[in-house]
């Protein structure tokens, strides 16, 4: 026991083990996607044409935005490249199946379908639509758990999208609450502020949309206010996540690129507005970031 | 026991697998509190009625692979499976004859002690749970008990497990 808490070694053996539970995994998970399924395959067409309306008017949407999107890239590429500093800009991303299998009720954690066989690594983030899920802390050949942003032992480096304020956001364990501790009274923090991911500690990628702030408490008799927020991502109801390789990891996924490539074939307008990011892909809201976009253009990196 | 020759392992087998699946299924949240500790009471049940057969070795593994499950500590439930199926094969021949009723009762303790070193190891790696809810577990389990027994036994009888 103290061996796995204090280091890792015993890593091996908890994927071992792992391999024997994915049977029964799949088993309880597989009563809840028979019934979506069943929904899927019943749903009559008037429902049918009206959800597919609605996508398409949000792919529409999307799409629009992205092409303002790549050209604000590039601009801000250039713009850096004037500075003489270099950033990355972009990262794979692979979409993952939640299993619908209870843990322990006390810790946040969740289980998804791709393991080690899909290149997954632990510490690698994962998100949905909205923003950041959490991270990978154990890994199976055939699936891996991940520990939710509002687990009690997580917390993560963020900023406060409107003024850079850097602060940290630690889980309580209650599924919509995170704590902001160590914030003096006198910071420029309001309700209502957008906390994204700061990317330092080099785990989560910069500038994903991680919380909002719900309430700020400044009494002056305490040191700090006292400063709670609330995860943008579906953290309870997202069945699907998506798995997010940094593009500064040396081992390029090779299953990602299938996807970026059917993906930028099924966009050609969006990626023939700019010439440089030839190779976009984003599975991700475009809404949610420019990050999640793929470029291969820069070399040099600054951080991390 | 040397001309009593051991049958069935595989039935012993297929009800641990049993009731690690109930303890995965998932449940509404305000439920999940409440979710009977299934292999914790298969393993006493057979400690119970074949000491020789599932000992403390068999609960230690058993323990680390719901850790694997649960994705909570690697040993931390091992080490408290280990702990009470010790304690249940010291008590078998007196929990062996209560009636339904009182063999209920030492499952609560017994179920309750397994949650105490769960919450104590929790403890120590700074992850307790906050809420009373936790210790509902323990109560149904308890109420449980008859229902579990009494198909266990059944199983056991009718499968000649020795």
């Amino acid at each position: 026991m103290v061996v796995d808490h204090r280091q890792h070694h015993v890593e091996t053996l908890r994927s071992a083990i792992s391999v024997l539970i994915y049977p029964i995994q799949y088993l309880v998970n597989l009563p809840v996607a028979v019934g979506q399924w069943m929904g899927e395959s019943v749903s009559t067409r008037e429902n049918l044409l009206e959800e597919n309306e609605r996508l398409r008017m949000q792919h529409l949407l999307f799409k629009a935005q992205l092409q303002k999107l790549s050209a604000l890239q590039v601009e801000n590429l250039r713009l850096r490249e004037l500075l003489q500093s270099s950033k990355k800009v972009g990262e794979n991303v692979l979409i993952a199946e939640l299993l619908a299998v209870d843990l322990d009720p006390f810790s946040r954690q969740i289980v998804i379908n791709k393991g080690s066989n899909d290149n997954v690594y632990l510490g690698q983030p994962v998100l949905d639509a909205e923003g950041i899920m959490g991270q990978i802390v154990h890994l199976g050949p055939f699936s891996s758990t991940a520990m939710l942003i509002t687990d009690p032992n997580h917390a993560i480096p963020v900023h406060i999208n409107r003024n850079g304020l850097r602060a940290i956001a630690v889980g309580t364990g209650a599924p919509d609450i995170l704590e902001i501790p160590y914030l003096p009274n006198s910071a420029d923090i309001v309700e209502g502020d957008l906390l994204t991911s700061s990317g330092l500690g080099g785990r989560f990628p910069r500038d994903y949309p991680v919380a909002r702030i719900t309430q700020v408490a400044k009494d002056p008799t305490q040191p700090y206010a006292t400063v709670t927020a609330e995860p943008v991502a579906l953290l309870e109801r997202s069945r699907e996540v998506l798995l997010v390789w940094p593009s500064d990891k040396i081992a390029q996924p090779e299953t990602t690129t299938p996807m970026s490539e059917t993906e930028s074939a099924s966009q050609p307008d969006a990626a023939a507005a700019v010439k440089p990011v030839s190779e976009t892909a984003t599975t991700a809201a475009p809404e949610t970031e420019p990050a999640a976009a793929t470029d291969s253009a820069p070399a040099t990196r600054e951080e991390q | 026991m040397a001309l009593a020759k051991s049958q069935g392992g595989f039935v012993i087998l297929i009800t641990f697998v049993v009731a690690l699946t109930l303890m995965m299924m998932p449940l509404p949240e305000w439920a999940e509190a409440a979710r009977p500790q299934w292999l914790i009471m298969a393993v006493i049940y057979w400690c119970i009625a074949l000491p020789d057969r599932v000992g403390v070795i068999i609960a230690w593994m058993i323990g680390l692979v719901l850790d694997v499950a649960t994705g909570s500590l690697l040993g931390q439930n091992a080490l408290a499976f280990g702990i009470v199926a010790f304690l249940a094969i010291k008590l078998h021949l007196r929990i062996r004859l209560f009636p339904l009723w009182q063999q209920a009762l030492s499952i609560l303790i017994l179920v309750a002690l397994y949650q105490i070193i769960t919450l104590w190891v929790k403890g120590f790696t700074g992850q307790s749970a906050q809420s009373w809810s936790y210790w509902l577990a323990s109560i149904t389990s308890m109420l449980l008990w008859p229902f579990v027994f009494t198909l266990l036994r059944g199983v056991r009888r009718f499968y000649r497990v020795r």
